[in-house]
């Protein structure tokens, strides 16, 4: 795995994504819109048990990861799909990319895929002269802006329907309009001829069947089925933490993610791909090979952060994360914002690199209340500053305030000179500090309460 | 009756008078309070800093301060339930402290909780005044559970109206180190949350930690605000 080690300059991104208001604004409504729904889709139904049995699920899988993946890839081949594995991203790009140039194809239509923005995959195809099209609404407003996704479900959650109309206007030469109607009626009209004449389409997979080898894929604009049976090439491309073991087990994975995620009961489209065509059939690919990723796991999947590998990529705890709410999904500076991301990039990506995120959680828990499987974000997270520290990646005056801290907790004496000085040097530290903390604080009594009780 | 109050660092160093009120209070309900001298801090900032060792010597400072066995009451969530919930946590490979800081945790109250499931205050005719609006701490509402205790309080005092708070299980940004860390977000999420009491109306804003007040106190300091930022046991200690 090739690793940057230049740490994301997430500080810098938050004060900057603060001040703007367009970004505040869209990511207000929609993160309150989502939270809201998941609070409507959850609340009749018997939630606690079926995260619990989802839970259980996945634990079932991570304890016998390699197990599940060998069992997949066996009943994947056996139904007709050319199974490759790719240890790290650059196998995975060059997997996909050998596959598709080897067909002499120049243009593939894609479904949403998170894992393919982890390997970046599409500025590869483009490298070799190969145009990638997004057919996710969401997805193709940021293709076509040159960004990335800013939240893993609705990838273009940062905009606002006037910057959907100007990026339009501007990209696709079209008359300025906001109404979504329209707009979503002229990226219909460019993207079913890209459909028409795609020879191969690429997704990922929210699930992959064990038992049957099965890709299952849930859409609500239907562009994942179009992907999968108009191209005669389906690539499908997934992390191997997507097994699950049966299709009995699907049932309650069907029953979470879609009210998770946005409040449905099921999302508009759900796909089971078992294998090629058969004869007499008259839909599905021709030709499906599915590269499953690796990029670290069956080594994440050892270690202490091993539950984050749960994640069904509902994205019901960004949704509900007062920070990720207030900076948007880019001011995280990696493929997976929110507090899963913050989790998902320190392991995928290195401490070095993903440790400034760390600090954005204020432990209010309100991601562990939501997550339908159960991932124990708070204590992954707690966990991540626990281990920054000991690396020392954090800075020396805090690292030896936390000593001093620790030591005067334990002597009343010292703790009660503490406080008799931080009241009379508060002025200087107010004034004299960088630091905006002491101008927010209040200054300390004067005569503290435990005096007062003497 | 008696407990032992652990007045937290916050309230012994910035609000000495909340302590008076939860004494008072308490003493209300005939309950006498007894203020363990060598009382410092939880350890909750290093906690959520990353530092356990430096929370362990925190804890085992708190263990030997409040032995015993009557009731521990704190005026605040986290603190509380950093005592509740994360000190067994924190032994867990060391049997003997896991038994100890069971025994504490067990013993351990927020103070509403205390008030309500102990005291029954709720039904007790407080007196209070004014139109009072709750902010719900996390760690309070997510850690410990107590979700209704404050309101139900609140909602019992007689000449206080009590005006709900939209939103108001949206974290007010206080986070302990969080505040220092990011504080341009901290600030906007106080913002929100300053913007949404000042819509209600209400004449007091009330919560279980002083962490939040704080932080609350300041983004209404910025707005030039004059509803009042009061901790519950402010709030009910008035009508005693
Ligand atoms: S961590 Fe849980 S809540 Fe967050 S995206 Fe994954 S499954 Fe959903």
């Amino acid at each position: 795995m090739s690793r940057s080690t230049t740490a994301i300059p997430f500080r810098v991104n938050t004060a900057r994504a603060v001040c703007d208001a367009s970004l505040r604004q869209a990511m207000d409504y929609s993160t309150r819109t989502f939270s809201a729904k998941r609070a409507e889709g959850t609340a009749q139904v018997p939630l606690e048990e079926w995260r619990e049995r989802a839970s259980a699920i996945r634990m079932q899988v991570l304890d016998n990861l390699a197990d599940y993946v060998d069992r997949f890839s066996a009943n994947a081949t056996r139904a007709g799909a050319v199974v490759h594995r790719a240890k790290d991203a650059q196998i995975a790009r060059d997997t996909v990319a050998a596959i598709l140039k080897d067909r002499g194809i120049k243009m593939v239509v894609k479904a949403k895929s998170m894992v393919t923005e982890e390997i970046h995959l599409n500025k590869r195809l483009e490298e070799i002269g190969i145009e990638p099209v997004e057919t996710d609404l969401g997805e193709y407003i940021v293709q076509i802006a040159g960004e990335t996704p800013s939240h893993i479900l609705a990838p273009a959650i940062h905009k606002s329907r006037k910057d959907i109309g100007r990026l339009f206007a501007d990209k696709l030469g079209i008359e300025y309009t906001d109404d979504p109607e329209v707009l979503t009626k002229v990226a219909r009209r460019v993207l079913r001829e890209k459909f028409l004449a795609a020879k191969a389409g690429i997704t990922g997979a929210n699930f992959a069947i064990a038992d049957t080898g099965s890709l299952v894929i849930f859409t609500n604009e239907g562009n994942g089925r179009m992907v999968t049976t108009l191209p005669r090439l389906h690539v499908a491309v997934l992390s191997v933490e997507k097994v699950i073991p049966s299709l009995a087990d699907l049932s309650t994975f069907v029953r979470l993610l879609p009210r998770s995620a946005s409040g449905q009961i099921l999302s508009s489209y759900l796909s089971v791909i078992t294998g090629t065509r058969k004869q007499g059939e008259t839909t599905g690919a021709r030709e499906i090979h599915i590269v499953l990723v690796d990029n670290g796991r069956s080594e994440i999947v050892k270690g202490e952060f091993r539950e984050i590998l749960k994640c069904i990529r509902c994205s019901a705890c960004m949704n509900v994360c007062p920070v990720y709410k207030v900076i948007g999904g880019h001011a995280y500076g990696c493929t997976y914002p929110g507090p899963m991301g913050i989790v998902l990039t320190a392991v995928l990506e290195g401490m070095e690199r993903a440790h400034p995120l760390q600090d954005a959680t204020t432990f209010c828990g309100a991601c562990v209340e939501v997550c339908p499987v159960k991932v124990p974000l708070s204590k992954l997270l707690r966990r991540l500053r626990e281990r920054r520290a000991e690396q020392r990646l954090t800075p020396l005056v805090e690292r030896l305030a936390m000593f001093g801290f620790g030591t005067v907790t334990q002597s009343p004496a010292l703790f009660g000179l503490g406080q008799r000085m931080s009241w009379s040097v508060w002025p200087l530290l107010k004034d004299f500090s960088r630091s905006k903390l002491f101008v927010r604080l209040p200054r300390p009594a004067r005569k503290t309460f435990k005096r007062s009780m003497s | 009756m008696r407990v032992l109050l652990f007045a937290t660092c916050l309230v012994d160093t910035f609000y000495p008078d909340t302590g008076e009120a939860t004494v008072r209070l308490l003493r209300h309900f005939g309950v006498e309070t007894a203020f363990p001298k060598r009382q410092t801090c939880c350890g909750k900032p290093a906690d959520s800093a990353g530092y356990p060792e430096q929370v362990k010597k925190a804890a085992r400072h708190f263990l030997s301060t409040f032995e015993g066995t009557d009731p521990i009451v704190i005026p605040s969530g986290s603190c509380a339930s950093m005592v509740k919930n994360h000190y067994p946590e924190l032994f867990k490979d060391d049997p003997d402290m896991i038994r100890k800081a069971q025994g504490v945790a067990d013993r351990t109250f927020e103070l509403t909780q205390f008030l309500v499931h102990r005291l029954q205050a709720d039904k007790a005719g407080l007196k209070g005044s004014g139109k009072v609006t709750y902010h719900s701490s996390c760690q309070l509402m997510r850690e410990l559970g107590v979700r209704d205790e404050p309101i139900m309080l609140l909602k019992s005092l007689a000449g206080a109206e009590f005006v709900p708070l939209p939103n108001s299980t949206q974290c007010c940004g206080f986070g302990g180190v969080f505040m220092g860390k990011l504080p341009e977000v901290s600030m906007a999420l106080a913002d929100e949350k300053a913007e949404a009491i000042i819509g209600t109306g209400a004449h007091v804003v009330t919560g279980c930690d002083h962490g939040c007040l704080m932080n609350i106190a300041d983004a209404m300091k910025r707005r030039g605000s004059s509803i009042e930022v009061k901790h519950i046991a402010q709030v009910l200690a008035e009508g005693v």
